[in-house]
C-alpha cells in the first residue's frame, strides 16, 4: 500500500462518517419536510431538534475534513472537481448555509410563523444539499471530470449516473434518518409516534433497495469502470449492503428499532466504502489515479500524523458526546427549570 | 474585449471572496472569544452569583446561534478556496493544506464540545459542565493559529521550490509543509488577530449592554456583563497596538510593496513622512497632514532608515494604494481611539459609577462599533496590500482565479444569502433579548409544535407563548 493510498483510506474514513452521520442529519431535514402540518407534525418536529441539535455541528465538520484532506493530498484532483462542479458545489455551499443557520434560528424564533419559515427552509436545504453532493458523486463515478479540469459546466454532472447519485444520496440519508429517529421516539417513551415512523422507514428503506438494484442498469451502461470494480472487488461489500439493508427492514417490520437502526449503518456505510473500493485506484475515474494526483511526500506524511493526532482528540470527544445524548437524562428537551430563572 | 471581462470575472471572484471573509471573521471572533468570556460569567455564577449564572446561560443560547452561523459560512470558505482560486489550490494545496487539516480536527473539538456545552445545562454535574467550554477556547486559539498560518504563509511564503513543469505550469517541489506554517510572517499577525478577536468581542459585548444601561436598566447582570466583555477589550486594544507595530516594522523587508502603500509613500527616502489622511491622485499625494521624519520612525525604528516607495516597483505590481493607506489609518485611529474609551472607563471607575455616565456609556457603544470597522480595515489592509499577488511575489491573482465565466451570478447569490442570514441571525437575537427582558424563556415549545404533548414524559419548562 503506497503512501497516496492510506491518506486516501484516511479521507474515505471521512467520506463514510459524513454519509453516515451528516447523512443522518439531512435525512431528519427531510422528515421535518414530510412531518405534516403544526398539531401532527409537532412531536416529531421536536424529536428532530432533539436528536440533530447537539451533533449536527459535529457531524457537519467531516465535510470540512473531506474538503482540506483532499486538496491537501490530492491537490490537482482538487482543482479539476472544483473548475469542473462549480454549480452543483455552489449549490451545495448554499445549502449548507440555508440548512445549518435556519435550523438554529427556528430553535430561537419568536413565533410560530418565523419557526415555519426557518423550518421551511431547513428542511428543503437538507433535501438539497445530499442530492446535488449525490450528483457530484455519480460525475466522479462515471468518469466525466477531466484531469486537467473545466469540463463542461453542465453536462459533468447531469449524465444518469449523477441523477442516480443524487436520487440515492436523499433516499439512503433518509432512510437512515428514519431508522434513527424511530429509536430516538422510542427511547424518549413517544411509543405510538416510534411505530409510525417505523412504518414510514420501512417504506422509505423499500424505495431505497429498489433504487439501488435500479442502479445496476445505469452503472452498467453510464459508469462502465465503476461497474466493473463492483463486479470484481467491490462485489462482497455489495451483498453485505443488501443483506444488512433486508435485515433493517426485516428489524423494522418486527419493531426492534435500536437492531433496525444498526442494519441501516451497515448497509449505507457498506454501499459507500463498495464505491472507493470499486472505482480504486482511480479517483477521477478514468482520468487521474490516487497516485497521479498526489501531493508532497511530506505533506501526506503530516496528514497521516494529523488524523492520528485527531484519533486522540477530535474522536474521543465524538464518542463523548453520542454517549452523553444517547443517556435518557439527555433526551428530554430541558431538564428541572434552572433556579434563577 | 475579451480581457474586459476576464478582468470582471475577476473582481467579481475577489468580491465574493471578500464578501464571505469580511462576513465570517467577525464570526471567527465570536467563536474564539466568547468562551471566555463565558467562562468567567459561568464560574463566578458556579461560586455564588445567580446572576451571573444566569448571564452565562442567556451567552451560551446567544453563542448558539452566532457559532451555527460561523460554522456554516466557514464552510463557504472552503468551498470557495477551490470554485474562486483553483490555480493557487492546485500548484499549493499540499503546501499549505496542513495547517489547514489541522484547523479542521480544532474545529471538530470545538464543534462537539460546543454540542456538550450548550445541551450540557442541567444535565451535566456543574463543574464538568464548566470545564467543557476549556477545550472550545483551547481549539479557538489553535484553529486561529492555523488560519493565520496560511494567511501569513501567502505573505511571506515559503517552505517549497518552484519549478515549471512539462506544460508550462507552475508546480511546488520540495515541499516542506513545517517549514510554510512556520513562515516568517506568522507570530506577529497570529498574535494580532488572536488579540483582535478578543478586542472585538469585549467590545461588541460590552457595547449591547451599554445600550441596555443607556435605556435605563441598570440590574446587576448589565453592569457585570458589560465590566466582564469591557475588561478583556481593553487588555486587548492596550496590547494590540504593540503587536501591530512589530507586524508592521516587518514590512520593509518582507512585504515592502504593502508598506509603501500603507505609509503612501511614493518614493523610497530616509526621513520619510507620516502623512495622516490624503490620497494618491496621479502619482502625488494631495490633501493629509505630513509630519516630517515620523515615517521612518514607525516603520523603521530609526529616521535614517529609507522607506520603501511605491516608485520602487512596477506599475503592475503596485497594491492600490489609497484603499491600503485609508484603511490601515483607519485601523490605526480606531485603536487609538478605543484605547482612550477604554481608559475613561476605568479612570471613571475609580471615582464614581461609570454607568452613570451617559457619555462614557455612549462611547462604550461607539467602541463597540469601532472594534468591528478596526477588525475589517485591518483586514482590508493586509489583503489588499499584498495585491496583485495571492502568493506574494510568487502568484498573481488573475493566475489563480478560476476560468469559469459568471462569477458575478455567485456574487449576487452570495450577497442575497449573507444579507438575508445576517438580517435573520440580528432579528433572532433582538427577539431573544426582547424575551428575556419579558421573563419568558426564549426556546418555542416546540418547533411549529402543540404547546406541550399530553402523554409526553417531557415536563414543559418553556412559557414562551406558541
Amino acid at each position: 500500500m503506497s503512501l497516496s493510498d492510506v491518506v486516501a483510506v484516511l479521507l474515505f474514513v471521512g467520506v463514510v462518517a459524513y454519509a453516515l452521520f451528516g447523512g443522518a442529519d439531512f435525512g431528519s431535514g427531510v422528515w421535518d419536510l414530510l412531518a405534516g402540518g403544526d398539531e401532527s407534525g409537532g412531536m416529531l418536529r421536536a424529536q428532530i431538534d432533539r436528536s440533530i441539535g447537539p451533533v449536527w455541528e459535529a457531524n457537519h465538520v467531516w465535510l470540512i475534513y473531506i474538503l482540506v484532506f483532499t486538496w491537501t493530498a490530492f491537490p490537482t484532483a482538487f482543482s479539476a472537481l472544483m473548475s469542473t462542479l462549480f454549480v452543483p458545489f455552489l449549490l451545495v455551499g448554499f445549502g449548507i448555509v440555508l440548512r445549518g443557520a435556519t435550523f438554529a434560528f427556528r430553535k430561537f424564533s419568536a413565533t410560530l410563523g418565523e419557526a415555519r419559515l426557518y423550518g421551511v427552509l431547513f428542511a428543503s436545504s437538507s433535501l438539497i444539499t445530499p442530492f446535488f453532493l449525490g450528483m457530484i458523486a455519480g460525475a466522479v463515478a462515471s468518469g466525466r471530470v477531466p484531469a486537467e479540469g473545466y469540463g463542461d459546466r453542465w453536462t459533468s454532472w447531469t449524465g444518469p449516473t449523477s441523477w442516480l447519485g443524487g436520487a440515492l444520496a436523499v433516499l439512503t440519508c433518509t432512510f437512515l434518518a428514519g431508522t434513527f429517529l424511530t429509536a430516538d421516539l422510542a427511547r424518549a417513551g413517544h411509543d405510538d409516534m416510534a411505530a409510525t415512523m417505523g412504518r414510514r422507514a420501512l417504506v422509505a428503506g423499500a424505495i431505497t433497495g429498489a433504487v439501488a438494484l435500479a442502479a445496476v442498469f445505469v452503472l452498467e451502461r453510464d459508469a462502465e469502470s465503476l461497474a466493473d470494480g463492483l463486479h470484481g472487488r467491490g462485489a462482497a461489500l455489495i451483498v453485505v449492503s443488501a443483506v444488512a439493508g433486508l435485515f433493517s427492514l426485516w428489524r423494522l417490520h418486527a419493531g426492534r428499532w435500536a437492531r433496525a437502526r444498526v442494519g441501516a449503518v451497515i448497509a449505507v456505510a457498506a454501499i459507500v466504502i463498495g464505491w472507493g473500493v470499486g472505482q480504486y485506484p482511480d479517483l477521477l475515474v478514468d482520468e487521474m489515479t490516487l497516485a497521479e494526483a498526489a501531493g508532497a511526500r511530506s505533506t501526506l506524511i503530516g496528514l497521516i500524523i494529523v488524523f492520528g493526532f485527531a484519533s486522540v482528540t477530535a474522536v474521543p470527544a465524538m464518542l463523548w458526546l453520542f454517549v452523553l445524548v444517547n443517556r435518557p437524562e439527555w433526551a428530554p428537551e430541558t431538564g428541572p427549570p434552572a433556579k434563577s430563572e | 474585449m475579451f480581457g474586459l471581462l476576464a478582468l470582471d470575472e475577476l473582481v467579481a471572484a475577489r468580491y465574493q471572496m471578500a464578501l464571505s471573509l469580511g462576513f465570517h471573521i467577525v464570526l471567527s471572533c465570536f467563536g474564539v472569544a466568547f468562551p471566555t468570556l463565558i467562562y468567567v460569567v459561568h464560574r463566578r455564577g458556579l461560586n455564588g452569583d445567580d446572576a451571573a449564572l444566569t448571564l452565562a446561560r442567556k451567552w451560551s443560547k446567544v453563542a448558539a446561534v452566532l457559532f451555527a452561523v460561523g460554522a456554516v459560512s466557514g464552510t463557504i470558505l472552503s468551498f470557495e478556496m477551490g470554485l474562486l482560486w483553483p490555480g493557487m489550490m492546485e500548484t499549493f494545496g499540499d503546501v499549505i493544506g496542513l495547517p489547514f487539516a489541522l484547523e479542521g480536527i480544532a474545529f471538530f473539538v470545538e464543534a462537539v464540545f460546543i454540542g456538550i456545552y450548550l445541551f450540557g445545562w442541567d444535565r451535566l454535574p456543574p463543574k464538568v459542565h464548566l470545564r467543557t467550554l476549556i477545550p472550545i477556547i483551547a481549539s479557538g486559539l489553535v484553529g486561529t493559529f492555523c488560519i493565520l498560518a496560511v494567511n501569513t504563509w501567502m505573505n511571506a511564503p515559503s517552505g517549497f521550490r518552484l519549478t515549471t513543469d512539462t506544460s508550462g505550469g507552475l508546480r511546488a517541489t520540495d515541499v516542506d509543509p513545517l517549514a510554510a506554517i512556520f513562515n516568517r510572517a506568522l507570530w506577529p499577525q497570529f498574535i494580532h488577530m488572536f488579540v483582535a478577536t478578543y478586542l472585538v468581542t469585549g467590545f461588541v459585548v460590552a457595547a449591547v449592554y451599554a445600550v441596555g444601561i443607556l435605556r435605563g436598566r441598570r440590574d446587576h447582570a448589565h453592569h457585570l456583563g458589560f465590566t466582564v466583555a469591557f475588561a478583556f477589550a481593553t487588555v486587548a486594544a492596550l496590547v494590540q497596538p504593540v503587536i501591530g507595530h512589530v507586524a508592521g516594522m516587518r514590512l520593509a523587508t518582507d512585504q515592502p510593496s504593502k508598506l509603501a502603500a500603507m505609509e503612501l509613500a511614493v518614493e523610497t527616502e530616509t526621513h520619510s513622512p507620516l502623512i495622516i489622511g490624503g490620497v494618491l491622485i496621479d502619482g502625488e499625494v494631495r490633501g493629509g497632514i505630513e509630519i516630517p521624519s515620523v515615517g521612518s520612525l514607525l516603520a523603521r525604528a530609526s529616521t535614517d532608515r529609507a522607506v520603501p516607495g511605491l516608485t520602487e516597483f512596477p506599475v503592475e505590481d503596485r497594491p492600490p494604494a489609497n484603499v491600503v493607506h485609508l484603511s490601515f489609518q483607519t485601523m490605526v485611529g480606531s485603536g487609538f481611539a478605543m484605547i482612550g474609551i477604554a481608559l475613561w472607563f476605568w479612570w471613571k471607575r475609580r471615582r464614581s459609577d461609570p454607568f452613570d455616565s451617559r457619555w462614557l456609556m455612549r462611547a462604550a457603544v461607539v467602541a463597540g462599533g469601532l472594534s468591528l470597522v478596526a477588525l475589517e480595515a485591518g483586514w482590508v489592509t493586509t489583503e489588499v496590500g499584498r495585491q496583485p499577488w495571492i502568493v506574494y511575489r510568487v502568484m498573481r491573482v488573475e493566475d489563480a482565479v478560476t476560468e469559469n465565466s459568471g462569477i458575478w451570478i455567485s456574487l449576487a447569490a452570495i450577497v442575497v444569502i449573507y444579507t438575508a442570514m445576517g438580517v435573520a441571525a440580528a432579528t433572532v437575537l433582538r427577539s431573544m433579548a426582547r424575551r428575556w427582558r419579558e421573563n419568558t424563556d426564549v426556546d418555542l415549545p416546540t418547533p411549529y409544535g402543540p404547546p406541550a404533548p399530553k402523554h409526553s414524559a417531557v415536563p414543559s419548562t418553556t412559557k414562551a407563548p406558541p
